[in-house]
């Protein structure tokens, strides 16, 4: 039997995470993602799962690595400076291929910037805020029932292809309370085990490797140097560094059709909204009060790998218009894959695009 | 039908308690939708507290309030800062022991924090008698829903307490005279 509840987002993020069968927390509170470690602190140790609250957030990312090698699903929540401070173990995850799961409830940058307020100014710090080149999954949730079933996804996706696998919501998303109809299970898709006898990094032709666990009897040695499919260091090969960073970035990129999620809403139309996280629900609003305009709207849930492949299904799109909560990010994304004009639809300060302003953008002249 | 209800009041008074109580009951007890948001910030430990519930028979696309029809008022700085403005066809409960400015709109005058304390002996509860005064005189949510939406959420031991709050509230909602825009 399903069951409704009314929930704030952060509260069906953790709720979501717990049916997932996650079983490790590491981190650090920060507004306004506070309310999943507070969840996961009352309700993970009645789990049999571990929650730790530790010094920071580099070491919070640290330990929910260490969680994943011993097979837990791990997570970690924050926000802001202390998603900036994640980052080199972020690349860590990318290049030692460790399964673990990142909520960033967005609020306004730069810097400490407005604790309190929604913001979706780290779409590009997500992809690319880590030294070198590597790639990872985003997730971007519009309402509190996504909190609950991304999260969940989430952790799918990491054990799948070994990858740190980001929710990137919002605060307004994170802090809202509404209706959710929770679902009896989420199906939970285990991680691939390491075929005995094979090295523990040489992949198959998903380019993801089976996983190693610690414990298991494997001997697997876990570096972020540049390594070999043994697992030993080998820094100064140029040949060995490309084809792993290559495989790295190309068992994400391969994938992202299967790892797409999206919806496609009158592909017919001339002038298309893309959004994700909460400014589809003021193209929703927009969509439903103005049946008349027949404006087509393509609804990201997965932003990272990017479905660019979407785009071409609008035959017709004279030009695509995309709000969001920062200065244009993905517009900048979405720009290199189209020859139409894309209009940025930017709203910095904390509140959430409104109505008025996307029917403006719809009516100012081609 | 779609109805804005924005509350405020000191931090402490249950501003976001009595949201989130609205809500719920509209959700899971009226069958209805609902989306509940506050000014979350420091200002919410003193300081004037603001929380609004939309309640619809329907989705809710837009989640942020842009023309709130009904207001509770339970502060003077929550008056000035968060309903001067209310629109002429609004109508607003001003817990009349605190708040002594009225506005351009209906209003309806409760003595919820002196109720509460006179009649209950705790004026904590204030923001309960609020509550039932609301749905006494705007039915947004059904009395049955809201009485369980407060049983769900308020402390235990303190059900009693706050269930006969309510039912002051209906009582005052009941009685209270409406001052219709001049």
């Amino acid at each position: 039997m399903t069951r409704i509840e009314f929930w704030q987002g952060n509260t069906a993020c953790a709720e979501g995470a717990l049916a997932a069968g996650c079983n490790f927390f590491g981190g650090y509170p920060i507004t306004p993602s506070t309310e999943v470690a507070e969840i996961m602190a009352a309700k993970m140790p009645k789990k049999g799962g571990v929650f730790i609250q530790m010094e920071d957030e580099i070491a919070g990312i640290a330990s929910i690595i260490g969680a994943s090698w011993t097979g837990a699903r791990s997570m970690t929540a924050t926000s802001g400076p202390g998603f900036s401070l994640m980052m080199e173990n972020i690349g860590y995850a990318a290049m030692t291929e460790t399964p673990c799961m990142i909520v960033n409830v967005q609020r306004g940058g730069p810097s400490t910037g407005q604790p309190t307020m929604g913001a979706q100014g780290d779409m590009m710090q997500v992809r690319f805020g880590s030294q070198g080149d590597y790639a990872i999954i985003a997730l971007c949730p519009a309402n509190v029932q996504e909190m609950y079933e991304l999260t969940a996804r989430a952790f799918n996706l990491a054990d799948q292809y070994r990858v740190p696998v980001f929710l990137m919501a919002d605060e307004i998303v994170g802090h809202m309370r509404e209706k959710i109809i929770i679902p009896d299970s989420m199906p939970q898709i285990p991680r691939r085990p390491l075929v005995k006898g094979t090295l523990p990094f040489k992949a198959g032709a998903d380019l993801v490797p089976g996983f190693p666990q610690f414990g298991k009897g494997y001997g697997v040695h876990v570096t972020g140097l540049t390594h070999d499919e043994r697992g030993y260091p080998a820094a100064t090969n140029p040949q060995l560094h490309e084809a792993l960073v290559r495989r790295l970035v190309d068992k994400i990129e391969n994938a992202r059709h299967a790892i797409a999620d999206f919806d496609i809403i009158n592909p017919d139309a001339e002038q298309v909204f893309i959004a994700y996280g909460a400014p589809v629900r003021t193209v929703q609003q927009v969509m439903h009060d103005h049946p008349d305009k027949n404006i087509g709207f393509l609804r990201l849930r997965t932003v990272w790998p990017f479905p660019e492949f979407a785009l071409r299904e609008f035959k017709n799109v004279k030009r695509f218009l995309m709000p969001e909560l920062n200065l244009g990010q993905m517009a900048r994304e979405v720009e290199r894959h189209v020859r139409v004009p894309v209009v940025s639809i930017q709203k910095l300060g904390g509140e959430l695009t409104t109505p008025t302003e996307l029917v403006a953008a719809l009516e100012a002249p081609l | 039908m779609r109805h804005e209800v924005r509350f405020s009041g000191f931090g402490g008074q249950g501003i976001i308690l009595s949201a989130v109580i609205l809500g719920r009951a509209a959700v899971m007890y009226d069958n209805k939708f609902a989306v509940q948001t506050q000014v979350y910030g420091p200002e919410a430990r003193g300081g004037a507290s603001m929380s609004q519930v939309i309640i619809d028979d329907e989705q809710i696309l837009y989640p942020k309030v842009a023309n709130p029809g009904i207001f509770v008022i339970m502060s003077q700085e929550g008056f000035e800062k968060y309903g001067a403005g209310a629109p002429k066809d609004a109508v607003m409960l001003v817990d009349a022991t605190l708040v002594h400015s009225r506005p351009q709109c209906k209003y309806l005058e409760i003595p919820g924090t002196r109720e509460a304390k006179q009649t209950l002996g705790k004026d904590i509860v204030a923001n309960i008698v609020m509550l039932g005064a609301l749905v006494a005189s705007t039915h947004v949510v059904s009395e049955a829903a809201l009485e369980k939406a407060i049983l769900d959420s308020v402390p235990k031991g303190t059900e009693t307490l706050n269930i006969k709050a309510m039912k002051l509230g209906i009582e005052l909602g009941k009685g209270a005279q409406a001052h219709e825009v001049t």
